[in-house]
């Protein structure tokens, strides 16, 4: 058979896997609305749990088709649709691509129309197994870990909530650092303009690009107006008892959030030309 | 032994979640070999090795630290399906917080592991539809997804989760939050080497100085 990154019969098999992996998650979402029936926890949360689930999603999904289709110039569309359903990201599949080229003595944008079934399925062994850590530590790991984590609770209940939020807030606080990372821009530039060597994972070839010194202002204030309507739409829960919008106001301010770096860009500068 | 009716929901779920973990595992791992055994092609080994050698030893000491850090506040459930179905903390854990949130059940209960399960499944099966319709679609829709005008927006999407979704936490825990954020905020605007590719690996750091930090507070009662 002759092999081509578009083959039928790789979406044939992709579709299977990937419809495995959609099984499992269908098996626990069901599994878990039993288990709210049998503890006759409130319908209405586990509705509006998955409504809410299901809009938040939305936006992040479509970034993610992005990453398939910037993949899918040298790998075709099977291989990144695998990849970016299970876990992975599109940093990590260019870097994980490039280095597998870069084993066999070539770049990715060298095997792009060209790429043989022998460059394919070793292109695809080193981005399967580079990251198949999680998958099978979970199993390995959850149990005794949560068992530790329910004992610890039972020593200290008070203790136990506030290691829970430090969790959440520890992420947290990572994120809102690297909102912050190119502000620097602002007294690191020359003459306006700050440059970054950007090295292409499919060619492998190093570039300068230049942007405006503002330009790392951006997510900042992407982030802050996203912040406000978070406390603008808890104002309104609070003083109209708008209480529904507790359930949408997450995705309507990342949304909103998201369209005001449109204007924001133009405004304060994105790359230089 | 303990027999079938004994085992607690979240024995049920240990199980259930390795069986479909290791399956799903094996099958994964399955689809070079599948395509090699039908295009009758070998693998280059030596591009194997050098491939895995650049690439594996960094991504899974990474990932060993985050199902350490990730467990906890994923639950049972939402960590057997996020360590398959990926996107953690740009999606699926977003997504558990602000259900639990929303819900205002105790993420340690029972409550609260079936609602961040519902959440993460949820999300994991619109995830995988909307890159099913990006597939079929990716034709018409590369360049609507690749505009010079709709890229800003695309681009920003972390900070515009973040900012509502760190704003609700952090105002809720402020007196935790302060110095982790600011120890944050120093690193990435001062140090060169912290940018938006580090951010993954300065979470499990940001969570062990806010524990760090927390316990300073609680032993001195100020928490």
């Amino acid at each position: 058979m002759e092999f081509s990154v578009n083959h039928p019969i790789l979406f044939l098999i992709v579709g299977i896997i990937i419809s495995a992996v959609l099984a499992q998650s269908v098996y626990f979402l069901i599994k878990s609305v039993r288990r709210a029936r049998e503890i006759k926890m409130d319908k209405k949360l586990v509705k509006k749990t998955i409504i809410t689930a299901a809009i938040f999603t939305i936006a992040p999904a479509v970034a993610i088709v992005i990453t398939v289709a910037a993949l899918s110039q040298s790998l075709g569309i099977a291989l990144p649709w695998l990849r970016l359903s299970v876990v992975g990201s599109l940093s990590y599949e260019a870097i994980a691509a490039a280095n597998a080229a870069s084993g066999m003595g070539t770049t990715l944008a060298e095997l792009a129309g060209s790429i043989t079934a022998s460059q394919y399925v070793t292109i695809a062994i080193v981005m399967t197994v580079s990251i198949m850590v999680g998958i099978w530590l979970v199993p390995v790991l959850a149990k005794r870990y949560q068992k530790g984590l329910v004992n610890f609770e039972n020593k200290d209940k008070k203790w136990s909530d506030i290691l829970q939020n430090s969790l959440f807030i520890g992420m947290i606080s990572a994120f809102v650092g690297y909102v912050f990372c190119d502000v620097s821009r602002l007294w690191l530039s020359e003459e306006g303009k700050f440059a970054v060597e950007v090295k292409d994972q499919m060619s492998g070839a190093a570039e300068t690009v230049y942007y405006t010194s503002t330009s790392g202002l951006v997510p900042v204030f992407v982030m802050l107006i996203s912040a406000a309507l978070m406390c603008v739409c808890g104002l309104l829960m609070k003083k109209l008892n708008w209480k529904w919008l507790n359930d949408y106001a997450l995705p309507i301010c990342m949304v909103i959030g998201m369209a005001s770096a449109i204007p924001l860009t133009n405004l304060l500068g994105g790359i230089v030309a | 032994m303990k027999n079938k009716k004994q085992l607690s929901y979240m024995d049920t779920v240990h199980r259930d979640g390795t069986v479909w973990n290791l399956i799903l595992m094996v099958i994964l791992l399955m689809f070079p070999v599948v395509v090699g055994v039908i295009f009758q092609a070998v693998p280059d080994w030596e591009g194997v090795g050098k491939g895995l050698l650049a690439t594996a030893p960094m991504y899974w000491a990474v990932g060993v630290v985050e199902v350490i850090t990730f467990i906890p506040m994923l639950g049972a459930g939402g960590s057997y399906l996020s360590f398959v179905t990926g996107n953690i903390s740009n999606l699926k854990l977003p997504c558990a917080i602000n259900a639990l949130e929303n819900a205002k059940v105790d993420a340690k209960s029972e409550e609260g592991e079936i609602i961040s399960t519902i959440a993460i499944a949820v999300s994991s099966i619109v995830t995988t539809i909307i890159i099913i319709l990006g597939v079929i679609l990716i034709v018409p829709l590369t360049p609507i997804f690749e505009s010079d005008l709709l890229k800003p927006a695309f681009d920003q999407i972390l900070p515009a989760l973040f900012g509502a979704l760190g704003v609700a936490l952090i105002s809720k825990n402020w007196k935790i939050a302060v110095a982790p954020v600011i120890l944050m905020l120093v690193l990435f605007i001062f140090v060169p080497a912290f940018n938006s590719s580090t951010v993954g690996i300065m979470v499990p750091v940001g969570v062990v100085f806010t524990i760090a930090f927390s316990r300073f507070l609680y032993k001195k009662g100020i928490i």
